[in-house]
C-alpha cells in the first residue's frame, strides 16, 4: 500500500487507497480498479485485468474451425450474434468463400437486432451507475426481450446463440419471424422516445453526464477507441460505411457522431444509433431475397495456407479475427482484437481529478463487458 | 394534576403507537418492493401471503437466524451502538406525532423543536456505523453524510420556522389547530417552504437523488456495508421509520394533520402522510443520482438562500 502524505499549511492530508473490485456492483464485471482518492477526489486509477481469463484464443488452436463458433459466444455475452459474425466473417475471408445474397440480409437483421440489445441494456446499466436504481435497467430488460424471443424462436437459445455458420446460418428466418421483426421496430420506435423521455430531459441526469469524462478526438484515436465512444468524440468512423462488408454499402443509414466527446455524448450515440439500426432492420426486411442461406462447406475446413484479418462493427466498437492457418483443419493462431479492451484502457486518463461518482458516470458510459476483455 | 387513569391512557397510547411503528416500518418495506415493482414492470414479492404482504415477516426471520460477523479490527463498542442509533431517534419523535385529534403520546409544547432535536442523532448512527466498521467504503459513505444530513438540517429547520410564524405556537397540536380554517400548503408563502422542506427531508432520509451515503453503485452498500443480521435490519427499519416520521412531520405542518371531513381523525392522518411517502418512493425510483459536490452546492447555494429569502417574505407578509 503506497499512501503518500500531502503537507499542506494548516492540514496533513493522505491519499486513500481503494480496491474498487473485483466484485463491485458497477465494474461490469469483474474488473479490478485500484484507486488512489483524495477524499472524493480520484488522484490515479490503474487498472488490473485477468480475472475473467479463460485462454479463448489457446483454445482456438485445439479446436476446428467450426466447433470455435460457440466460444466466441462468451467473449461479448451481451452481443453474442455479433461476435459470431465477425469470427465467421474472418473465417469467410481466409477461405475465400462468398456466401448467398439470403444469408447476407438475414445476418445483418440479427447483426443489428443483436446492436440494439446490447445499446438498450448499454443505456439501462449507465443509468443504473448513476444512480437511477434499476428502473431504466428493467426498461432496457423489457425491450430486450423482444429481441431475445426473436432470437430464441430462431435458434432457441436466449444468451449464446451459437447461430452464424462459416457459409451462411443454422436457420432460416421464417415468415412469422420477418412479421415479429417488423412489428418489434415499430414497438421500438416509441420506446426509444420513451428513454429520451425517461433520461434525456432529466436535470440530474444532464448535470451528472455533461462536460464529464471529456475524450478530444486525438486522444481516442491515439488509444484506439472505438464504436460509439469514438463517435461521440466526433470522429465519424464506422466499419459499416468506411469498411462495408455483408453488402452494408446497400443500406441507407447515417453514421451518429457528437462533438465533445463526454459522457452524454456516448450516451446519445448510442440511442441514435438504435434509430439506425432500426432503419437497417427496416430496409433489410424489405429487401429480403428468397433462396437457400447456406452454402455447403463440408464436414471437415480446411483453409490453404495463409492468414486473414477481418473486422466488423460490434456494438462496441471494432471487433476484429486475426487468424494463421497452416492448412489443418485447426487455426494455427488466432488473435482477437476486442474494442472493450482499447475502450477501458483510456479509463485511467478519463478520470484523474473528477469524483468518485464521476468514475462510475465515465465507466458507464463507456459500455465495457469483461468477457471480452479478459477473454 | 396527573392522575392515575392519565398515566395509564398514555402508556397504553405509547404501546399502541410503539407497535403500529413496527407494523408501519413492515408496511412500507412491503409498499416500497410494490410501488418499485410496479414502475419496473415486475410483480415484485409475490409468494409469502396475498401478494407478499407478509415478505417482510419473511425477511425478518431470516434476519434474525443470520450470523452476526463483526469485522477483524472494528470500534466494536461504536460498531455495537450504530444500529440502535439509527432505530431509537426516529421511536422517540413519535412521542409527539399527532395522529388524531386524541391519539398523541405526549402533546409537549415545545414538540416540533423536540422534533427536530431527536432526529438530528440520527447522522450519528451513519458516522458511527461508517466509523466503526474499519471499511473504506463505509467510512467514505459515513464522511459524506455527515456533510450532506448537517447541511440539508438548516434549509428544513428554516422551513419549520416559517410555519411556526405562521402557528405562533411550538405544539404539534396546537399547529394543527391553527390550520383549522385553511392549510399551510394553501398558503403562497408555505407553499414554498413545503417545497423546502420535502426536499430536504429526502436529502435527510438519504433517499434517491440523495441517497449518496449509500450510493451503491460507488460505495457497495454505504455506511452498512459490514453489517448483516438483524443490526442490518435495525438499519433498515431506522430509514423506514425515518420516511415515515418525515411525511407525518410533513403532514403536520402543512397539510393540516388529522383534520377532514366525514371520516375519523387517524384515517385522515394516515391517508395523508403515505400519500406524502409514496412520493418519496415515485421519486427514488425514477430519478438518477446527483454528485456530492452537486447536492452541497444545491443546499448551500440554492435551497438556503431560498429558505431565507422565504423566511423574511414571510415575516413581511405578517407584519401587515
Amino acid at each position: 500500500m503506497s499512501e503518500t502524505v500531502k503537507e499542506s499549511k494548516h492540514l496533513a492530508t493522505e491519499d486513500f487507497l481503494v480496491n474498487m473490485g473485483p466484485q463491485h456492483p458497477s465494474t461490469h464485471g469483474v474488473l479490478y480498479l485500484e484507486l488512489q482518492i483524495d477524499g472524493e477526489v480520484v488522484v490515479d486509477c490503474t487498472v488490473h485485468l485477468g480475472y475473467l481469463h479463460r485462454s479463448m484464443e489457446k483454445i482456438a488452436e485445439s479446436r476446428t474451425y467450426t466447433q470455435f463458433i460457440p466460444f466466441t459466444d462468451r467473449l461479448d455475452y451481451i452481443a453474442s450474434m455479433n461476435n459470431n459474425l465477425a469470427y465467421v466473417l474472418a473465417v469467410e475471408k481466409l477461405l475465400n468463400m462468398e456466401v448467398p445474397e439470403r444469408a447476407k440480409y438475414i445476418r445483418i437483421i440479427i447483426a443489428e437486432l443483436g446492436r440494439i440489445g446490447s445499446h438498450l441494456l448499454g443505456i439501462g446499466t449507465f443509468a443504473q451507475d448513476l444512480g437511477a436504481f434499476a428502473t431504466p435497467l428493467f426498461y432496457g430488460f423489457r425491450d430486450r426481450e423482444q429481441i431475445v424471443e426473436i432470437f430464441d424462436e430462431l435458434c432457441g437459445n436466449r444468451l449464446t446463440y451459437n447461430y452464424m455458420r462459416i457459409g451462411g446460418v443454422q436457420f432460416d428466418l421464417t415468415k412469422e419471424l420477418v412479421d415479429k421483426t417488423r412489428k418489434f421496430v415499430q414497438y421500438m420506435r416509441h420506446k426509444v422516445d420513451d428513454y429520451e423521455w425517461l433520461l434525456s430531459g432529466n436535470a440530474i441526469f444532464l448535470a451528472r453526464t455533461k462536460g464529464i469524462g471529456v475524450m478530444p478526438k486525438e486522444q481516442a484515436i491515439s488509444y484506439a477507441v472505438t464504436g460509439p465512444n469514438l463517435r461521440g468524440s466526433g470522429v465519424k468512423w464506422d466499419l459499416r460505411k468506411d469498411e462495408p462488408y455483408l453488402g452494408y454499402e446497400k443500406f441507407q443509414f447515417d453514421v451518429c457522431t457528437r462533438e465533445n466527446g463526454d459522457s452524454w455524448d456516448r450516451y446519445k450515440v448510442r440511442l441514435d444509433e438504435i434509430r439506425q439500426s432500426l432503419r437497417i432492420i427496416e430496409q433489410a426486411v424489405d429487401g429480403l431475397p428468397e433462396g437457400d442461406p447456406t452454402v455447403k462447406v463440408g464436414r471437415v475446413i480446411k483453409p490453404a495456407v495463409g492468414e486473414a484479418y477481418m473486422r466488423a462493427e460490434s456494438p462496441r466498437g471494432e471487433l476484429g479475427f486475426y487468424i494463421v492457418s497452416d492448412g489443418s483443419t485447426n487455426p494455427y493462431r488466432l488473435k482477437i482484437r476486442s474494442p472493450s479492451f482499447s475502450n477501458l484502457a483510456v479509463l485511467p486518463e478519463l478520470v484523474r481529478g473528477l469524483k468518485v461518482a464521476d468514475l462510475v458516470c465515465i465507466l458507464g458510459s463507456l459500455d465495457i463487458i469483461m468477457g471480452e476483455i479478459d477473454r | 394534576m396527573v392522575t392515575l387513569l392519565d398515566v395509564i391512557i398514555r402508556v397504553l397510547v405509547g404501546i399502541a403507537v410503539l407497535g403500529f411503528l413496527a407494523g408501519s416500518a413492515m408496511f412500507l418495506i412491503w409498499l416500497e418492493r410494490k410501488v418499485s415493482a410496479h414502475i419496473q414492470n415486475r410483480y415484485g414479492p409475490m409468494r409469502v401471503g396475498w401478494h407478499g404482504v407478509l415478505q417482510a415477516v419473511a425477511d425478518a426471520v431470516k434476519l434474525l437466524l443470520k450470523e452476526n460477523i463483526v469485522p477483524r479490527e472494528a470500534d466494536k463498542l461504536v460498531w455495537w451502538l450504530a444500529p440502535f442509533f439509527a432505530v431509537v431517534p426516529s421511536v422517540m419523535a413519535f412521542a409527539v406525532v399527532p395522529f388524531g385529534k386524541h391519539i398523541i403520546v405526549q402533546d409537549l409544547n415545545i414538540g416540533i423543536l423536540y422534533i427536530t432535536a431527536v432526529t438530528s442523532i440520527c447522522v450519528l448512527s451513519v458516522f458511527m456505523a461508517g466509523w466503526g466498521s474499519n471499511n473504506k467504503y463505509a467510512m467514505l459513505s459515513a464522511m459524506r453524510s455527515a456533510a450532506q444530513i448537517i447541511s440539508y438540517e438548516i434549509p428544513l429547520t428554516i422551513a419549520v420556522v416559517t410555519v411556526l410564524m405562521f402557528a405562533n405556537t411550538l405544539s404539534m397540536q396546537g399547529i394543527v389547530a391553527s390550520q383549522a380554517h385553511r392549510w399551510f400548503i394553501f398558503h403562497p408563502s408555505l407553499a414554498l417552504a413545503f417545497l423546502i422542506y420535502m426536499i430536504s427531508a429526502t436529502a435527510e432520509v438519504n433517499r434517491t437523488p440523495f441517497d449518496i451515503s449509500e450510493a451503491e453503485s460507488e460505495l457497495v452498500a454505504g455506511f452498512h456495508t459490514e453489517y448483516s443480521g438483524m443490526k442490518f435490519a435495525m438499519f433498515f427499519i431506522g430509514e423506514y421509520t425515518n420516511v415515515f416520521i418525515v411525511s407525518a412531520i410533513a403532514t403536520t405542518l402543512f397539510l393540516g394533520g388529522w383534520q377532514g371531513p366525514l371520516l375519523p381523525s387517524p384515517i385522515w392522518f394516515l391517508a395523508k402522510t403515505y400519500t406524502l411517502v409514496f412520493v418519496l418512493m415515485w421519486v427514488r425510483w425514477t430519478f438518477p443520482r446527483v454528485r456530492i459536490d452537486q447536492l452541497m452546492g444545491f443546499a448551500w447555494k440554492v435551497l438556503t438562500p431560498i429558505a431565507l429569502a422565504n423566511l423574511a417574505i414571510a415575516g413581511l407578509l405578517l407584519l401587515k
